[in-house]
């Protein structure tokens, strides 16, 4: 077969010297039309389409990618749509290689680079924004029944646009100043544009969803407020937005923030531009704690706000990092430094409490623990001090409380995550669906999406029945 | 956006903003807070609700100047629109019957500290207030404070008005005299270390208001952690008011400091 001697495309990006001075420019620069159909020829349309196993929410993978070999990209599009409502943020941000591209006949079978499906995916989504015609789905005639989606990340998008199609009248709550969820406040500029976000949400208000920003529900107004104002029921989608912290010693100092503060500040309060009124703190030494995704986000932020050595410490081996294959491999291009199993154990500060030095404590893997991931051994005696002036802290996250805590009644795990039917989303309150980061904890875009879609369907089956 | 309904300078540096919220003027109760943003350039700052009207929709907001963006915000006029206002936020006050309380309010802390001493006095409480100020001009809601109080005792640094001291003055004269059954301060970090290290030397419950640093105020960030009996809290949502025999002001008045230069550097911007 020609196709499989088709070497995989590369996406094209800004040079690491020049991208580290921007904090808002994409670095992956999209694959051209050419190099995407070459790309799809690659596709062997597989009589068994196991990628579409890996795939969390089976897209519909052979379709689209033979859309866009035939140059059918407004196809492709649709096509996506069947089944994600952001294919152009998935296409960036999903860790393929974990998923469909981990289960692509390429890689199970012929051992070769797997078909790039996460880059096609976000070429023929961002086809058809630039081509300016944008498909926005039928709605099926308004039934009128008011329901509420708390929270505005992925999973209530997704909610959202899935029941504006089915006639209902949608309202999205977010409690911030801004739509999107982690995709505005938390994922950056430089890997994700907000723009790309807004395209979709301009669509789902096309649909009729609506937005009520700076609202808190189980505090601006609650539950019953609501339900008295007609909403008949709710999906509760608010994140797990708490930041955890290592409780060792002096975490308290200045110059110590979570993932969470650091990312906030520059997404969604443009801290790094100087007209903006919020600050952000800068310094030479930055050192980020983990490495997931937010860590790969926090220190590549710093570089580019001016760090001269930005590191990541992490407890395990670069094997063992959470984050995406290419984000590690960006940072590395960057010029971040990685001190892998190293762990911090205690922080010094400046007379005016502001950090200025950490002990670290060197790690070797031992056996694997029940995540299948080593566990990381401490080397005793291998304490050492590294200067530091910032320190970003992304060891992740909890459950943001607010909702659980305004609904005594609402059943929660020991982790504070809601615990809800797998198959429908709804909780133990009949009315209330819920679904990604607050059932799941820190999971993926992509699940989160999933969730949407499934607490739609079983929110429509249960109002269905209920009238 | 939320419009700003009143305006009324309570001395060169403080004003009272009255802005129309109507939810937030219905949800609200004593103790709790928003967060605003005044425009798209601005940041996110916390404000206690001072008083709310359900009827007419409003929350009132006393802002003291410190900064970039509280003296953007004194700057406004009624008919301005502020962008972003959210809440209400923070657990309310636990106010309940218990005897006698002793409320303590230090300059700006006097806005928070007026619901309080509502909420206590309406319970059914003997309330006895000190309001203390560097000097009489930033004795502010005096009337409003007497309304709902039993006594009220003024304390400037300078003698300008009242008696000439600190709150820690007047509030002990308080304890001396009679039996205290709950305390609660609000104000300047120091103000309340202080009064904190007052009552503990006298047994008395004590409840402070912290005033860390916030962003989004929903227990997202972090930003506003406090060490309380040893355990790291977030003040926006386990808060604001926690007990103060428990807190480490100490640490809470460095972490004020956590932005000093950046926050220089925003003023000379802007105000040159
Ligand atoms: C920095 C960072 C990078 C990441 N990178 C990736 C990646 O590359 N790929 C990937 O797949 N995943 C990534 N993730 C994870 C992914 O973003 C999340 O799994 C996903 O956003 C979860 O979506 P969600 O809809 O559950 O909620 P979220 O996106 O967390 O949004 C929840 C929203 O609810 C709001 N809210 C909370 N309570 C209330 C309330 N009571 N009323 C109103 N609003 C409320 C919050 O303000 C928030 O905006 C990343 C996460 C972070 C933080
Ligand atoms: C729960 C709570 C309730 C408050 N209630 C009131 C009130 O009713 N009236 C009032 O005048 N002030 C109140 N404050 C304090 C007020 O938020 C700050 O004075 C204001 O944010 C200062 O901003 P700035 O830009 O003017 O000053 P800056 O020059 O930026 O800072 C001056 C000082 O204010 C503090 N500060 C700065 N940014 C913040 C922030 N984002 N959050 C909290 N503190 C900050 C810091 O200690 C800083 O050193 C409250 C604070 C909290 C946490
Ligand atoms: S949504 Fe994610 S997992 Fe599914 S096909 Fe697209 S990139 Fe792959
Ligand atoms: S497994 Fe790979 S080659 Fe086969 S259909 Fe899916 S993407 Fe194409
Ligand atoms: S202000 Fe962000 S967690 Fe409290
Ligand atoms: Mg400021």
């Amino acid at each position: 077969k020609e196709r499989t001697t088709i070497e995989r495309v590369q996406m094209p990006g800004l040079d690491p010297i020049e991208r580290i001075q921007y904090q808002d420019r994409e670095v992956n620069l999209g694959l051209d039309e050419a190099s995407a159909i070459t790309e799809a020829s690659r596709c062997m349309d597989c009589v068994n389409p196991t990628c579409i196993e890996g795939c969390p929410v089976s897209i519909n993978i052979p379709k689209f990618i033979k859309n866009i070999e035939r140059g059918e990209m407004h196809e492709a599009a649709k096509t996506l749509k069947e089944t994600s409502a952001l294919p152009a943020v998935c296409g960036r941000v999903c860790p393929q290689e974990k998923q469909c591209e981990a289960q692509c006949f390429y890689t199970l079978k012929l051992k070769k680079e797997p078909v790039a499906i996460g880059y096609l995916e976000r070429f023929a989504a961002d086809f058809e924004q630039n081509s300016g015609s944008i498909s926005v789905p039928e709605t099926a005639e308004k039934n009128n029944i008011k329901v509420a989606a708390i929270g505005s990340g992925p999973a209530s998008l997704s909610f959202a646009g899935d029941m504006a199609k089915l006639g209902y009248d949608v309202t999205v709550f977010e409690a911030l100043h801004e739509v999107g969820g982690v995709l505005k406040y938390g994922i950056p500029e430089f890997r994700l544009p907000n723009r790309v976000v807004d395209v979709e949400l301009a669509s789902l208000e096309k649909m009729g969803v609506k937005f009520e920003r700076n609202f808190i529900v189980g505090r601006t107004a609650s539950f019953d407020d609501l339900k008295e104002e007609g909403f008949h029921a709710f999906f509760v989608a608010s994140g797990a937005g708490l930041p955890r912290f290592m409780n060792i010693p002096g975490e308290n100092f200045n110059g110590i923030l979570s993932s969470n503060e650091y990312l906030t500040r520059v997404n969604l309060m443009n801290a790094a531009k100087s007209e903006f009124d919020t600050p952000v703190l800068r310094g030479k030494n930055i050192a980020v704690i983990g490495g997931g995704n937010t860590a790969m986000d926090s220190v590549r932020t710093a570089k580019r706000l001016g760090a001269e050595r930005a590191m990541i410490v992490y407890r395990r081996s670069r094997e063992e990092m959470p984050a995406r294959v290419e984000e590690v491999l960006h940072a590395e291009e960057e010029g971040i430094e990685f001190l892998n199993l190293n762990n911090p154990i205690e922080y010094f500060a400046d007379e005016n409490g502001r950090v200025n030095r950490m002990r670290l404590q060197k790690m070797e893997l031992g056996e694997p623990d029940a995540s299948g991931r080593r566990r990381p051994v401490v080397v005793e005696g291998s304490e050492y001090d590294i200067p530091v002036d910032v320190v970003v802290v992304a060891i992740g996250v909890s459950p943001n409380p607010l909702v659980p805590s305004e609904l005594p009644e609402l059943k929660v795990s020991r982790w504070g995550t809601i615990e809800v039917d797998p198959e429908t989303m709804q909780s133990s309150i009949p009315d209330l669906f819920a679904g990604g980061d607050i059932v799941r904890g820190g999971a993926t875009v992509i699940l989160a999406m999933g969730d949407g879609r499934k607490a739609a369907a079983g929110m429509h089956q249960y109002l269905q029945t209920k009238q | 956006m939320y419009q700003i309904v009143q305006k009324e300078q309570f001395s060169e540096k403080v004003v009272k903003l009255v802005v129309h919220a109507p939810r937030i003027a219905r949800s609200r109760k004593p103790g709790h807070f928003i967060i605003l943003r005044i425009d798209e350039q601005g940041e996110r700052i916390p404000l206690t609700i001072a008083q709310a009207d359900k009827g007419a929709g409003t929350i009132s907001l006393v802002v003291q100047k410190v900064g970039i963006s509280s003296t953007r915000l004194c700057e406004m006029n009624p008919g301005d629109q502020i962008l972003d206002l959210v809440g209400p936020l923070g657990k309310a006050t636990h106010i309940h019957k218990v005897g006698t309380v002793l409320a303590c309010g230090g300059g700006v802390g006097i806005a928070p500290l007026l619901p309080i001493v509502e909420g206590f006095k309406k319970a059914g409480n003997r309330v006895v207030t000190v309001l203390a100020a560097r000097s009489k001009d930033l004795i502010i809601l005096e009337k409003e404070i007497r309304q709902w109080s039993d006594e009220v005792i003024i304390m400037t640094d300078d003698g300008s008005y009242g008696n000439k001291g600190l709150v820690t003055t007047g509030a002990e004269q308080v304890i001396q005299r009679e039996q205290v059954d709950e305390c609660i301060a609000i104000g300047p970090a120091v103000m309340m270390k202080f009064t904190a290290l007052l009552t503990q030397k006298y047994n008395i419950p004590t409840q402070a208001s912290l005033n860390a640093i916030m962003v989004d105020g929903t227990g997202m960030c972090g930003a506003c952690r406090a060490s309380v009996g040893g355990e790291t809290k977030f003040t926006c949502i386990d808060g604001p008011e926690f007990n103060a025999h428990q807190i480490d002001f100490d640490e809470l008045i460095l972490r004020l400091g956590g932005y000093k230069n950046e926050e220089k550097e925003a003023w000379e911007r802007v105000i040159g």
